[in-house]
């Protein structure tokens, strides 16, 4: 691990205090997409951080290419982290994402996904998009992880830059996959349900 | 910057280590911690014993507090035998942990956010960054008391900030309660936990017997705070103790079902004659008080010690958590361990310098005014 991203999920960890929780899920090599709640900048760093080492080097956080792709900083990061960089704005069908994920990853990586799309301001869970469906689609047989991150709004809420060190706590939740036949809106409602459920699995 | 943390670690420098701690002191340390750890072993052979033997959980909890106990009071008088910033230091990360867990139970709003900042970044810090600065700082070539900074920083201007601050945000929902929450959490966390490692910066008289006078107590206060720390604890024991065996009338049940008038009285009675035992073993050498003395400080600190815990009940209990520890899965709650500490310090703090806090030669007007007039002159 480089020295950046040692120092910036040493810092994270240290600021948010998280604690992580496995419910009926163990750390596994295997590769997994792990999708969760989306409130603060914290999110992807703090979740990647609190994995085990093994699982940690294999395992790239998604991130919006309109916000890391710009400036000396945010660019450092990205590479340090091995973000994968998805175009929010221009989705065609030749430059589908989907694709891109599904290429980088290969047959060894796993991804840390916010299915919501963006940030919520509330700390309230927003619909998730369809992606989560259509990687699913092309590769069935990835684990997909349900993430619910408690408390992430209050330490850096969505405009503010200084943190507030409180105490948060990550749970993992059981792998699920896309059944035979269920539809979209059936299977993004499931996996919706799956974090939400984690939330009151206290 | 630079400049003033230069100066600063001259200040530090120069309360610390110079006189040495001596015998008596040290073998009650030495003696607390050996009790500590006879305890812990019954502990784990108790573990080891069958159910039906003695009830599992009790023991669980016996060995849960014990541990931390003894992690507590190690860690405690390293740093002490050390020196007195490091201490301070010490301090200073246990009331930013405590503040942490009390505002992670605390429902605050979106608005609050950049208040808080400032509550964990610029209040903590301060306090006892003031606190360690000691009682005689040399500022523009006079001496000034921090004591009179850090002993309003808190209930006077944070209390003026937060409101403010808050209001700035321009959310007003709920206001008063919101900027009582954070207010109160700082005073608890934060400025009466302080008050613990300030005692190490007193300059203190001690009755001397044989003369029938006050005398210049030639100690560091070592001594004085790990017996303060270790006499909360006590009490604790006691009052967990006699609620268990004697416990009949609950006092405030629907704030918490175990404390009991009997564990009360029990544990002030108790508690006192430990205090009393203390300088006739050690031969008056821990802290300046004699036996009666002693006593009376074990009694304040035995009923400041129950408050903080009722207290900090009723939060537990208005937030529907049992442990600030099971608040956030995992985390072990230091605000349990510390409330009755929080409320105790400040007053053991203040009742000692009433009455065996030695006065500087020259008045306090002198001193306070002279670095002004340096200013304008």
């Amino acid at each position: 691990m480089n020295l950046t991203a040692a120092t910036l999920s040493f810092c994270a960890k240290l600021l948010c205090g998280a604690k992580i929780r496995w419910i009926n899920c163990q750390p596994d090599i295997c590769q997994r997409i792990y999708f969760a709640n989306h409130t603060s900048h914290l999110d992807a760093i703090v979740l990647w951080s609190s994995l085990p080492k093994e699982v940690r080097v294999l395992t790239r956080p998604v991130a919006a290419k309109d916000y890391w792709d710009k400036g000396v900083v945010r660019r450092h990061i990205t590479k340090a982290l091995k973000l994968l960089l998805i175009d929010r704005h221009e989705i065609t069908a030749r430059r589908s994402p989907i694709q891109l994920m599904m290429n980088e990853i290969g047959q060894t990586d796993s991804l840390i996904v916010f299915p919501e799309g963006g940030r919520s301001a509330s700390g309230e869970l927003g619909e998730f998009k369809s992606g989560l469906y259509y990687m699913s689609k092309k590769r069935p047989e990835l684990e997909l992880v349900p993430v619910y991150m408690d408390n992430m709004n209050r330490v850096l809420p969505r405009g503010e830059i200084l943190p507030v060190p409180l105490l948060s706590c990550i749970s993992i939740g059981a792998p699920m996959w896309l059944e035979a036949g269920e539809s979209k809106v059936d299977f993004l409602e499931r996996a919706r349900n799956a974090v939400l459920n984690l939330k009151s699995e206290d | 910057m630079l400049c003033g943390m230069e100066r600063a670690g001259m200040f530090f420098a120069e309360t610390a280590q110079q006189i040495p701690i001596d015998f008596a002191t040290k073998a009650f340390f030495i003696s607390v911690i050996a009790t500590l750890l006879i305890l812990f072993g019954i502990g784990r052979i108790l573990k080891g014993r069958p159910d039906h033997f003695i009830d599992s959980a009790v023991v669980r909890n016996f060995n849960k507090r014990i541990t931390s106990w003894l992690a507590m009071t190690t860690i405690l008088s390293a740093a002490l035998l050390f020196n007195e910033t490091t201490t301070v230091v010490i301090f200073f990360l246990l009331s930013f942990w405590a503040l942490r867990e009390y505002v992670t139970m605390t429902p605050t709003r979106r608005a609050d956010h950049r208040t808080l900042f400032w509550a964990f970044f610029l209040f903590t810090p301060a306090q006892y960054f003031l606190v360690g600065l000691g009682r005689e700082v040399e500022v523009f070539n006079s001496k000034f008391d921090a004591y009179h900074l850090y002993s309003i920083m808190i209930p006077v201007y944070a209390s003026l900030f937060i409101p403010f601050r808050t209001a700035l945000s321009g959310d007003d929902k709920r206001f008063l309660e919101r900027i009582a929450k954070i207010q109160f959490g700082l005073l608890v966390c934060v400025y009466a936990l302080s008050y613990a490692p300030a005692l190490l910066y007193m300059k203190l008289n001690h009755w001397n017997p044989s003369t029938n006078s006050l005398e210049p107590w030639q100690d560091r206060n070592v001594g004085l705070l790990f017996y303060f720390i270790v006499l909360v604890q006590v009490n604790d024991v006691m009052q967990f103790i006699w609620d268990k065996m004697v416990g009949r009338k609950v006092i405030a049940p629907t704030i918490n079902s175990t404390r009991t008038w009997e564990g009360f009285f029990g544990a002030a009675v108790c508690t006192s004659l430990i205090g009393m035992l203390i300088p006739i073993v050690f031969a008056g050498r821990v802290t300046p008080f004699q036996w009666f003395g002693s006593g009376c400080m074990a009694l304040v600190i035995s009923v400041m010690g129950f408050a903080g815990s009722i207290t900090m009940s009723a939060i537990k209990r208005d937030r529907g958590v049992k442990d600030y520890g099971t608040l956030v899965t995992g985390h072990a709650g230091v605000l349990d361990r510390i409330d009755s500490i929080c409320f105790a310090a400040p007053v053991f703090y203040h009742v000692t310098r009433v009455f065996l806090e030695r006065r500087p030669a020259a008045t306090i007007e002198t001193i306070e005014t002279a670095g002004i007039w340096n200013l304008l002159s």
